[in-house]
């Protein structure tokens, strides 16, 4: 938990830079639209879950019903643009202005529970979210879902996966940046440290709600960002992105690629997420290999994909631990 | 009367569902601090061997041992491949891997038989029951009578066994229970073998009323963690509760209010609940070491 | 010396040709599909996976379409929209699918929609939703009945018997709450008035609360279920326990011997439209029907050791539509075989008799439908 300042920065300018390179040199091995299209769904996933390990990796708490506020993002931006005729941009940010309302509203009464209470309690908020969807067809088109236009923006239409490619690349390096700064900013130091051990924080006068609530905000908002670009990309959306199936899938990727480590969170989303695309050969036995890959990498790197890289990475080069 | 006499005979029969499935979560939650997401599974391998044996031809309580034979040996390998080798690891990481856990076993399953629904004859019979102008299936009696004895057995096996109060102690303090010679390894295991089984019988009671298929275990785990939370984590009697809180809740939701939105009624009454009761009805206060 | 010249050059000319001639046919026909294989709507996909791979493998032993042979790749979407549409575009980018047959749900179909229409591939969807055809879609069909044929085929026999009260139970799914919203609108039409709406979910346990709520709802006189899968079993397994004596209909996602198998004694009595392939032993001889479903009646029960069942059916159809618009347009050119599909006239299938058009994505008409009545565990023709 505890990093030197220089090596924070190390991870700041290196991790940036070699994301950049990954995300500018990938699309030369792309055959075609569908590997973009891939792409996208994984980048989407990684802001999310970037946004998601704010709450539960430095957090220290848990939501298991992201997926929530992920599909209200996208109906919000769905409903106002395809029925009321509202420009793309301005619904997006209406969108994630409510569901960071909503977000605050909830977040205090909720995050006086712990542990799996508070693991209760979103995952109850979740499904009344996913079941309110399937329920009020008039406006959401019920369990069969809604089209939804295409994203424009001042007349220009986004509408190959190429320019969608373009476009989530740089949102996720903003995305990246923006958690990176919270997290060794006062506030961020200030969760560290009651994550660590919080009756210490609150004697020393850290305000631990306030900024546990923070975190709630800002994850819930990155979600309703990319509900609402996923959308207009997809043209076309369900109620089962609010499911609790949905919501365990961004919990997973965010375990997976690391807690408390932003890159690790950008690594899980984008295995998680090409992983079933890979696993098409295995036919029936797909959701055996699936599970199988997921206790192996928990149980083997119990700290997750990204954390145990790294620690094996500098036993490799001799470093001091 | 005879019209809510009938929901609370509906709630009743679902949320003892529910309440078993509460039950295995809290055995293991009490051995281990873990919430086991396979519970479901082991619910529907243990309906679902059942039904496919007795399809087969096997008798019915051939089937019904086999069925929990299997279901157990399934819990017991779990625990000792999956469980142990992570056992020091975050609680959110272990909560992965029994997730990981869970899509194995329902990919296992639809390998292993098929994807269709399976049925089992009810045990006594399908006449209704008239109670006061309602009506009530002999088999739910058999979900409810089956639910007291598990609750029973458990009680007097935690409470009156020298084994069982020692998988209580190490609940309340694992490193006490070790320097007091307890086994805690047995005792993970023992849970997991025991909630199994609980899981086992439950699917096998449960399948003549609402059949099973590869899949059945997803919503009752949903239920059960819920039932388990609700009735504060750690308490066997309080999953059970919880249990039939929810289905209660669910069967007059939808008679009274709306049933589109039975389940977010429940949700919303579990919600008040832990606003109130951060700790579940009968949950022990947490206590923080500074 | 220029007559040589013109003769050599012809020569080369058809041999060129003949060359190219070869080189097409060896090419094989490719059949892209994503199905629900896994996933809520496994019930249904998985048999559709089956019935594609049996009669693609049946087709190339037998030496193809037109001397190529068709090469099947399936796709498992688990029932999300979101993956379908993935896989829609891998199928067509990657895999370069001449036709898409899929679509297990109507989320899914829907989705995917959004990538074959632009894109030009024709798509025959397996799934139910009247949305898939109407409004009519360039390059999109589909084979199964849709929703709102099934309550008109109810409705009408509901009135042929004076019933014209009518409780609506449906689950909260796509199938049940697409039927549900069809049912609401087409009844005026018949004289039906829906005086209760109750609604479950796929998986719940008991549905004994809507029932009684049903029950206890002044001049009921009939009761329409529309689901799939154990939901229906479970509301006619309730509805005997409450003694409810009102007529009970089904939907036609419960057309097959599962449901009597699930809901036993308790199916006594239900009615429900089905296709042709479910009663195939009940029908005329000489109704046009019988060979056909009789025989793939045979071949699935004989392949896969299990009852058939109306997806399977559909499966076939989209299969066998698809072909025989290969066959007539005599290419795998995707616009002309668009159009021989849109051409398809008296295609006599599992789901009926296929006469699509320019404003017809579908070509069935409610004589597809056949009422049918559950009598002693087994089907009986009522119409």
């Amino acid at each position: 938990m505890s990093m030197t300042k220089s090596s924070l920065l190390t991870a700041r300018v290196g991790g940036m830079a070699l994301l950049s390179a990954v995300l500018a040199l990938a699309p030369l091995g792309f055959a075609n639209a569908y590997y973009y299209d891939v792409a996208v769904g994984a980048l989407f996933n990684a802001i999310i879950c970037v946004g998601l390990n704010l709450l539960i990796g430095y957090g220290g708490q848990i939501s298991l019903g992201h997926g929530a506020f992920f599909a209200l993002g996208a109906y919000g931006s769905a409903i106002a643009t395809s029925r009321w005729g509202v420009p793309p941009l301005a619904a997006m940010v209406a969108s994630a202005t409510l569901v960071g309302l909503m977000a605050f509203v909830i977040a205090r009464p909720i995050l006086r529970l712990k542990g799996h209470y508070l693991a209760m309690a979103t995952l109850g908020i979740g499904m009344i979210i996913y079941i309110v969807l399937k329920t009020e067809a008039q406006w959401t088109g019920g369990p069969d879902g809604m089209g939804v236009d295409p994203l424009a923006v001042a007349g220009l239409a986004l509408s190959t996966d190429r320019q969608w490619y373009w476009l989530s690349a740089a949102l996720l390096l903003l995305a990246v940046w923006l958690s990176l700064n919270l997290v060794q900013s006062p506030v961020g130091r200030a969760l560290r440290a009651g994550h660590g051990a919080e009756i210490g924080a609150q004697v020393v006068g850290v305000d631990t709600s306030h900024y546990k609530v923070l975190m709630f905000v800002v994850s819930a908002v990155f979600a309703s960002v990319v509900g609402s670009l996923f959308a207009h990309k997809n043209g076309f959306i369900t109620p089962d992105i609010a499911s609790f199936h949905r919501s365990i899938e961004l919990v997973t990727m965010v375990v997976l690629g690391g807690m408390a480590s932003i890159f690790g969170s950008v690594l899980g989303a984008f295995i998680l997420t090409l992983l079933p695309q890979m696993l098409t050969a295995f036919d029936d036995y797909e959701a055996m290999i699936f599970g199988a890959i997921m206790m192996g990498t928990m149980i083997f790197l119990p700290k997750g994909l990204l954390p145990s890289l790294i620690l094996l990475i500098r036993k490799r080069m001799g470093g001091r631990s | 009367m005879a019209e809510l006499l009938q929901y609370l005979f509906a709630g009743l029969t679902s949320g003892a569902i529910y309440a078993l499935a509460g039950l295995g979560f809290a055995i293991i939650y009490n051995a281990s601090h873990v919430i086991n997401f396979a519970q479901g599974e082991f619910i529907m391998i243990g309906g679902m061997a059942t039904a496919t044996l007795t399809a087969a031809g096997v008798p019915l309580p051939a089937a019904i041992l086999a069925a929990m034979a299997l279901t157990m040996l399934v819990g017991v390998a779990l625990e000792k491949f999956a469980i142990e080798p992570a056992r020091n690891a975050d609680v959110v990481t272990i909560i992965i891997i029994t997730i990981g856990a869970s899509i194995f076993l329902r990919g296992a399953a639809q390998v292993v038989w098929d994807k269709e629904f399976h049925a089992l004859a009810p045990f006594s019979g399908e006449t209704p029951i008239r109670i006061l102008g309602a009506t009530l299936m002999p088999q739910s009696l058999w979900v409810f009578g089956v639910s007291m004895a598990a609750i029973a057995a458990l009680w007097w096996f935690f409470n009156h066994t020298l084994f069982g109060k020692a998988m209580l102690a190490t609940s309340f303090n694992r490193l006490a229970a070790q320097l007091m010679g307890i086994g805690v390894k047995k005792v993970l295991l023992v849970s997991f073998a025991l909630s199994a089984l609980l899981g086992a019988v439950g699917g096998i009671v449960v399948t003549p009323i609402a059949f099973t298929n590869y899949e059945a275990g997803i919503m009752l785990g949903l239920k059960g963690f819920s039932a388990a939370v609700l009735g504060g984590l750690g308490n066997g009697m309080g999953a059970v509760v919880g249990g039939l809180i929810v289905g209660i809740a669910e069967a007059l939701g939808a008679g009274y209010v709306s049933s589109a939105y039975k389940d977010a009624i429940a949700f919303v009454i579990i919600l008040f609940v832990l606003f109130f009761m951060p700790n579940g009805l009968f949950g022990k206060k947490g206590v923080d070491r500074v | 010396m220029r007559g040589l010249k013109t003769l050599a050059s012809l020569a080369v000319a058809g041999c060129a040709l003949a060359v190219s001639w070869t080189a097409q046919a060896a090419d094989p026909v490719k059949i892209g599909a994503f199905l629900s294989v896994t996933g809520p709507a496994s019930f249904l996909g998985e048999p559709e996976k089956k019935t594609l791979e049996m009669y693609v493998d049946r087709l190339n032993k037998q030496g193809g379409v037109q001397g190529r042979k068709i090469e099947l790749t399936v796709y498992d979407d688990g029932g999300a929209p979101d993956k379908a549409a993935t896989f829609a575009k891998r199928l067509i980018q990657s895999d370069n699918v001449d036709i898409l047959i899929g679509g297990t749900t109507t989320g899914t179909s829907m989705a995917a929609i959004k990538i074959a229409d632009p894109a030009g591939v024709p798509f025959i969807s397996l799934a139910g939703g009247i949305d898939i055809v109407d409004p009519v879609k360039k390059w999109v069909f589909k084979t199964p009945h849709t929703d709102r044929m099934a309550a008109e085929k109810v409705f009408s026999d509901m009135k042929k018997r004076g019933l014209t009260k009518v409780a609506l139970i449906s689950e909260n799914a796509g199938f049940g709450k697409s039927g549900h919203d069809q049912s609401l609108l087409v009844a005026p039409q018949y004289g039906i008035e829906i005086v209760a709406d109750e609604v479950y979910s796929p998986k719940d346990p008991d549905v004994t609360a809507q029932l009684t709520k049903i029950k206890n709802t002044a001049g009921v006189q009939a009761i329409f279920n529309f689901g799939f899968g154990q939901g229906p079993a479970i509301v006619t397994k309730n509805y005997k326990q409450l003694g409810i004596t009102q007529p009970l209909y089904q939907s036609h996602g419960v057309a097959s011997k599962d449901f009597i198998r699930l809901a036993g004694d308790a199916s006594e009595g239900v009615r429900l439209p089905a296709a042709g392939l479910v009663i195939a032993e009940q029908l005329a001889a000489t109704d046009p029907q019988k060979p056909v479903v009789t025989a793939f009646k045979k071949d699935y029960e004989a392949a896969f050791k299990s009852e058939v069942s109306t997806f399977a059916g559909h499966a076939y159809d989209g299969l066998q539509i698809a072909l025989a618009a290969i066959q007539r347009a005599g290419t795998s050119d995707k616009a002309k075989v668009r159009d021989e599909i849109e051409k398809t006239s008296g295609y006599v299938g599992t789901g009926g008799i296929v006469s699509m058009s320019a404003t017809d994505h579908m070509g069935l008409n409610l004589s597809a439908f056949h009422m049918v009545e559950i009598v002693k565990g087994d089907w009986k023709m009522v119409d």
